[in-house]
């Protein structure tokens, strides 16, 4: 009997495509809502089809009420219902974020474990679109500080999917945080219903010298830049976190032991950034290594092009931070 | 029916708008060609069809007023005088532009003109009209702030506590909705349980009207009322103009949400032919002075268009600087 598993090529807005699809035509409570997510099938297309598929009620495009979005969710999944709300810009979802911080990650800790909100808070963030200063933020580590969230940020099509079907299994609140430069990216997805585990981080490219951990499209960055530092005769691990609540240290800490240096890359400002956790964690197991950061600058995001290109880091400048350990 | 007077509207008055009108319909359009050839990056969110809504509302305020705006702004701008040649450098992203090409077209302002920001998020700019009118209030001027908003932006939390909060405390505010029909593509039909956002003002105790946000002159009459109403310490008003964007919400919009036919009614409803229309009949410009203006203004926007392309871009540590006063 073969495994039956089979993969094709799609992008990354399509898998999270089938992933609702996958979960709303088995799933009678999981429904989705957010703004223009109806005949438009959100604003990347990537619920293109699916309130014709599926109704008015399980697909409800909704007015510009972030609040009332993310608080109806926390509503549904407090009565069984499971939630998929979309917030179309991680910047939008700090309207939310009583909703988020105060309700949906407190209620099963407030009532002694007796609520239970199985949400996901879909959304997406990041630069390199010209979308300045309001739409272009990596803000995952306000997410990740809040206890009783779970924070996903996936890299790749097959990711993307796993996870996402994951998340809506999963019975508690999750920022499931995509990156708007992802959603045209190709890659092989398997077909059918599947899901990846939470807290599972991934070795992307196996490496010698140097261990570079990422997350979302800074792990593209990354595998670039491991090309190019190949050539250099420097071998990189790329280690690509997936979900940075829970975080899988010990695939860190395994690579580290071989490699005896770190280089942490992420998009968001580098200041109290989830790059700062890492390293704490790393340091208080007691592992003993030097430790580096490539992140985005401390400032808002600027509109014009060469101005974006200074604070957002890129394959060049994660070359140059690995190559600094060998200088 | 004569629904309101005119008389007492200049003919100088009225030849401004117009002028600013097309002011506004010619930078836009040519914003359109630089964004296809990728001159421009970022989303364009473009305020053609809606004209006569920034230049009749801007026209009936007085030295010292303000204005909130939005994702929409750039015909608030230009309204309000904005330099066309600051405005298309901005959009270029370039050294030269208002922001020095940190905001880009959703933050174009000009403080120096009174107006407080322009907004990439939807009903964020309302409650900080709010504010704008306290500082008028506890300064005692006698000005007021013209806050405008979408449709779309009707809904959020943002409009419902500005009004509440503008209408106890009575502060000058004209609430000045632009309802263009759509946010992106959810028609308000769908996401409104009424069909005019004006009666929403009965719920805060202040007037609500509905008019043709295609009447430069409807426009700029409705708002001067609710000016002076604010400058007399009577409070805020909620105007409610119907208008339309003929084109997509931003450029590259597939626009799936609305038919052909219902984008050719509107745009037969033109505002700026309209208010030519009443020129010309009225005898109050001639073919010849229209010609005239029409070409003055595609001068300009020539102008402003080589200023765009001549300037440099900034240079690159440029983006580590304005981040603290
Ligand atoms: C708080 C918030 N939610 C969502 C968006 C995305 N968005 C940008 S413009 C827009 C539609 C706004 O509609 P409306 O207020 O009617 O203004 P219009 O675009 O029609 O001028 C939306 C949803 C946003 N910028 N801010
Ligand atoms: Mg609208």
């Amino acid at each position: 009997m073969s495994t039956g598993i089979r993969m094709k090529e799609i992008t990354y807005a399509r898998a999270l495509w089938e992933a609702f699809d996958e979960a709303m035509s088995r799933d009678e409570r999981v429904f989705l809502m957010g703004e223009d997510i109806g005949v438009h099938g959100n604003i990347f297309g990537a619920m293109y089809g699916l309130q014709e598929k599926y109704g008015g009620k399980r697909v409800r495009s909704s007015p510009i009420s972030e609040v009332a979005i993310v608080g109806a969710g926390v509503g549904a999944a407090a009565l069984g219902m499971k939630p998929v709300v979309e917030i179309m810009f991680v910047d939008f979802a700090t309207i939310a974020m009583d909703q988020i911080v105060n309700q949906a990650a407190k209620l099963h800790y407030m009532t002694g474990g007796k609520v239970k909100i199985p949400l996901v808070i879909r959304t997406q963030g990041g630069a390199g679109t010209g979308e300045a200063a309001q739409h272009s933020q990596s803000l995952e580590a306000f997410y990740a500080h809040v206890p009783g969230l779970k924070v996903v940020m996936p890299s790749t099509p097959h990711d993307a999917k796993g996870l996402l079907l994951q998340a809506i299994e999963d019975e508690n609140p999750v920022m499931f945080i995509e990156h708007k430069l992802l959603y045209a990216t190709r890659g092989p997805v398997q077909e059918g219903y599947y899901t990846i585990s939470f807290g599972k981080a991934e070795v992307r490219r196996k490496g010698k010298d140097v261990t570079i951990v990422a997350y979302s499209k800074m792990v593209l960055d990354s595998l670039d830049a491991a090309e190019e530092l190949s050539q250099k005769g420097i071998e990189a691990e790329v280690i690509d976190l997936r979900t940075l609540n829970p975080l899988d240290t010990e695939t860190i800490i395994t690579s580290l032991r071989k490699t005896g240096k770190l280089l942490v890359v992420h998009e968001a400002c580098k200041t109290m950034g989830f790059g700062a956790e890492i390293m704490a964690r790393i340091a208080e197991k007691g592992i003993n290594v030097p430790m580096r950061r490539v992140a985005g600058e401390d400032t808002p995001i600027p509109y014009s092009r060469v101005l974006e290109e200074r604070v957002i880091p890129n394959k060049g400048r994660i070359v140059n931070a690995a190559i600094s350990y060998f200088d | 029916m004569k629904r309101f007077d005119v008389s007492s509207v200049s003919k100088e008055l009225k030849i401004k708008m117009y002028m600013r009108m097309q002011q506004i319909r010619m930078f836009e359009t040519r914003t359109i060609e630089h964004a296809k050839q990728k001159l421009i990056r970022g989303p364009l969110h473009l305020y053609i069809g809606e004209e006569a809504n920034a230049v009749g509302a801007c026209a009936a305020l007085e030295k010292g007023d303000y204005v909130t705006s939005t994702h929409r702004g750039h015909g608030h701008c230009i309204a309000m005088g904005g330099d066309l040649k600051k405005m298309f450098a901005e959009i270029c992203g370039r050294t030269t532009g208002y922001c020095k090409g940190k905001g880009g077209s959703m933050h174009i302002a000009d403080l120096d003109l009174g107006i407080i920001g322009a907004n990439g998020i939807v009903g964020a700019g309302m409650p900080i009209a709010v504010g704008a009118a306290i500082a008028m209030d506890n300064q005692s001027r006698k000005n007021v702030i013209l806050c405008f908003f979408g449709d779309g932006a009707s809904n959020t939390g943002s409009f419902h506590e500005a009004l509440n909060m503008a209408s106890i405390w009575k502060l000058p505010i004209v609430f000045y909705c632009e309802n263009n029909h759509y946010a992106i593509s959810t028609s308000s039909s769908d996401s409104l349980n009424i069909h005019d956002i004006s009666i929403r003002a009965l719920s805060y105790g202040i007037p609500g009207k509905t008019i043709d946000g295609n009447d430069a002159l409807e426009v700029y009459l409705t708002t001067r009322e609710a000016r002076q109403r604010a400058v007399n310490g009577e409070g805020p008003t909620l105007i409610e103009a119907k208008t339309y964007r003929t084109i997509g919400h931003w450029i590259g919009d597939p626009v799936r949400y609305r038919t052909g036919s219902e984008e050719e009614e509107w745009r037969a409803k033109c505002p700026i032919r309209r208010l030519r229309d009443y020129l010309l009949g009225t005898k109050e410009a001639t073919e010849a002075e229209i010609a005239h203006i029409d070409t003055e203004v595609k001068a300009e926007i020539d102008e402003a268009e080589r200023f765009a392309r001549e300037s440099s871009d900034p240079t690159p540590d440029e983006a580590l600087s304005d981040i603290y006063a």
